[in-house]
């Protein structure tokens, strides 16, 4: 595969590898003085793991997961609204796959489904659009969940749904932001980060500006990185560099898909569809001001809260008991610290969201890590 | 006997003529079953041969669509109940088989699954012997469900066995991986993917054949269908006593299966198969059984891909190209594609 195969060169990789080793050695970085990098995406939660990086990289630098694993930071309560709305007569619910066994209060899609509701997975919002055109006599309604990297097709499926005056078709919007909860996590006085590799998805849409304040505030470099293990290696040595040459700056590694600006088309579609929720939940994270979206009031013909009477209510404090998946997500507790890892909490029984999806941090230790090892 | 109707109904399974005319045109005229009794009988030299044991399995087969690249739900039926009677080791002789029919279904379709099978069935040497149908309402199964059983024999003193891999013994396939799978997830359509994949739908008792008498001390082999090369290797390691470690870099794949996991973010070492098995066989042995399973044309995509290592803590492993190594686990549920 061309533009995929190059950017697992074990050669390149062990060269980089080395680089970032030196460079952390300059900086003084060990087991017990680590540096702290998140990585926001859950994409490179995945890929860290899928490829061993965590192990091959120089001790002294950790990784911390973000919160950019959507279907991890959902509130259990919208997964509730999901089976409500998915349960009602009529209704043909269209889901993405990974957010079918995210455990609700009372039940997980998967579970609603087996018992009768009509849930259906889809690949793409337009997916969704088809099955409405095919079932007039049905309401059709889609689970709008993800960053700003899914944000623009569910945009343009709504667009395209009030052009053709589809109107069994609905969005159940749960789309939120990524800059919003990185703020959010550098104001709490327990994060200890020294830098950051961004999504480089997420900026294919929106650019890296509005990262600028991360540079400009917190004084923290950012480098917005590519999904390959080479991408990641290299985003990590250039946040070392500047740790060690004293920067701050926003950088740019997946140049090759990520345009500075970000996609002009994208962002009109999301602009005109979508606006700012006051606030939004987020499982672990509590509400984080002006960090979701909502249909505008233009487009309300074709909002599932509006057709079938869903509020939306603060609730991120429904975390089953004994879980902790906010410690975790803020990168106060290592997955396998918790006590319910691989004992109360394992991806055929996932306690908290981070052990449902693949891209969630627990879910990717227990799948590629050590770590069950450790536990067992 | 003719049969006028285009599509099936419900008086098809009624039992009485229409039944009878159904059963006649489109089954026992291509199947030719020996004697029309509600059961096979059936002699083999081989059964009276001392130590021989005779090998019975069955399987159900549900796909969708059920005419796919490569092959279809009638060959699959086929194939797939031959395959688990040779991957133990049995030369497979008689099959049974049963459909469950959805009212709506066309005429032809059932007419092309016969006859695929029947071509199947002569290229793998088997015979189907006996069978059934049934005819459910419309939306209560997705087309054409079928079910096979297959008997077969094992020689004298043939005994694979997963329990005796040993560490140091060396896995081979015999194909590259996942081109069911895939092929599969893009005649949906729902993905709207255009690629030139094709199920690897293939019978392998012949090439068990083969592979055994280049190398005699296979310990065992498996047929990586459901849950892929990962679910097997991870059953046959619990029942081995011993842990497999695979090899990221000798792992064979096409580019357009790879393509296909990458866009959804499946791993392909889960994509079934269904013409692709796995053996475990003496390192001493591995070049011969190489060179026999290559000899054959569905063994041409043969490859190592690990081998059998002293147990750990987790049954398989894979060593990958930067030489970090990762857990292989048994898959949970189905695998789900990723959001982005």
């Amino acid at each position: 595969m061309r533009y995929v195969e190059e950017f697992r060169d074990p050669k390149a990789a062990k060269a980089l590898i080395a680089a970032i080793g030196r460079v952390a050695d300059q900086i003084g970085a060990t087991r017990e003085k680590p540096v702290h990098i998140m990585e926001i995406c859950g994409g490179h939660t995945h890929a860290i793991f899928r490829y061993g990086l965590d192990k091959l990289v120089h001790e002294g630098i950790e990784f911390i997961h973000g919160p950019g694993c959507p279907v991890c930071v959902l509130p259990m309560s919208r997964v509730d609204d999901c089976v409500t709305i998915a349960e009602r007569a009529g209704v043909i619910f269209t889901t993405f796959g990974d957010a079918m066994r995210v455990p609700g209060t009372r039940k997980s899609l998967l579970q609603a489904k087996a018992d009768g509701a009509d849930i259906r997975m889809v690949y793409s919002p337009l997916d969704a659009l088809e099955l409405a055109r095919r079932n007039p006599g049905k309401e059709v309604v889609f689970f709008g969940l993800g960053f700003e990297t899914t944000t623009p097709s569910t945009a343009l499926s709504i667009q395209q749904a009030a052009r053709e005056g589809l109107t069994n078709f609905s969005v159940f919007c749960n789309h939120i932001t990524v800059p919003e909860p990185i703020k959010a996590l550098l104001d709490d006085p327990h994060m200890v980060l020294d830098g950051f590799v961004g999504p480089g998805h997420v900026s294919m849409v929106i650019g890296v500006h509005p990262y600028d304040f991360i540079a400009r505030d917190y004084r923290k470099p950012i480098v917005v990185a590519g999904f390959e293990p080479i991408d990641l290696l290299q985003s990590v040595l250039m946040v070392l560099e500047q740790i060690r040459d004293g920067k701050a700056e926003v950088q740019n590694q997946y140049a090759r898909v990520v345009p500075e600006h970000g996609n002009p088309i994208s962002l009109a579609a999301i602009a005109d569809v979508y606006e700012r929720r006051p606030r939004f939940a987020w499982r672990g994270l509590g509400e984080i001001d002006a960090s979701g979206l909502r249909i505008r009031e233009k487009y309300l013909a074709w909002d599932a809260e509006t057709k079938f009477g869903i509020g939306y209510a603060a609730s991120p404090d429904d975390e089953p008991e004994g879980c902790e998946c906010a410690a975790v997500m803020t990168g106060r507790l290592k997955p396998t610290a918790c006590p319910q890892f691989g004992r109360g909490c394992k991806p055929e029984t996932p306690l908290g969201a981070l052990m449902v999806s693949s891209e969630g941090a627990c879910a990717a230790y227990w799948t590629y890590g050590g770590a069950r090892v450790a536990a067992e | 006997m003719t049969l006028r109707d285009e599509r099936v109904t419900l008086a098809h399974g009624g039992g009485g003529k229409a039944m009878r005319d159904l059963i006649e045109s489109v089954f026992t005229s291509v199947f030719n079953p020996p004697g029309m009794e509600d059961q096979a009988r059936l002699m083999h030299a081989s059964l009276q041969e001392p130590g021989a044991r005779l090998a019975f399995t069955t399987d159900s087969f549900v796909v969708t669509p059920v005419e796919f690249p490569g092959g279809d739900i009638g060959k699959i039926a086929v194939c797939g109940t031959v395959n688990d009677l040779a991957v133990g080791g049995a030369k497979p002789l008689w099959l049974s088989v049963s459909f469950i029919i959805e009212e709506g279904c066309e005429v032809a379709l059932l007419r092309r699954l016969v006859a695929s099978m029947a071509r199947e069935a002569e290229k793998a040497g088997v015979r189907i012997v006996t069978g059934d149908t049934k005819v459910v309402n419309r939306g209560a199964c997705d087309t054409v469900y079928i079910t096979t059983a297959g008997v077969g024999v094992i020689p004298s003193g043939r005994d694979l066995d997963a329990r005796s891999i040993r560490p140091g013994d060396v896995a081979l396939v015999n194909h590259v991986l996942g081109d069911h799978g895939a092929a599969i997830l893009a005649a949906r359509g729902d993905l709207m993917l255009s690629t030139d994949l094709e199920s690897d739908c293939q019978s392998l008792g012949h090439l068990m054949e083969a592979l055994i008498a280049a190398a005699p001390g296979t310990k065992a082999a498996r047929d990586a269908t459901r849950g892929g090369l990962a679910s097997t290797l991870n059953e046959m390691a619990e029942a081995a006593g011993c842990s497999v470690e695979l090899d990221e870099t000798a792992l064979p794949l096409r580019p357009e299966v790879k393509g296909v996991c990458e866009i959804l973010g499946l791993d392909p070492l889960y994509l079934a198969n269904e013409g692709t098995l796995v053996a475990f066989v003496p390192e001493a042995e591995a070049e011969a059984a190489l060179a026999a399973l290559r000899a054959m044309p569905e063994g041409q995509g043969a490859c190592i891909v690990g081998r059998a290592v002293p147990k750990g803590n987790v049954p398989v492993t894979l060593r990958t190209a930067f030489g970090g190594t990762r857990i292989v686990d048994m898959l949970v549920g189905e695998q789900l594609p990723r959001i982005c």
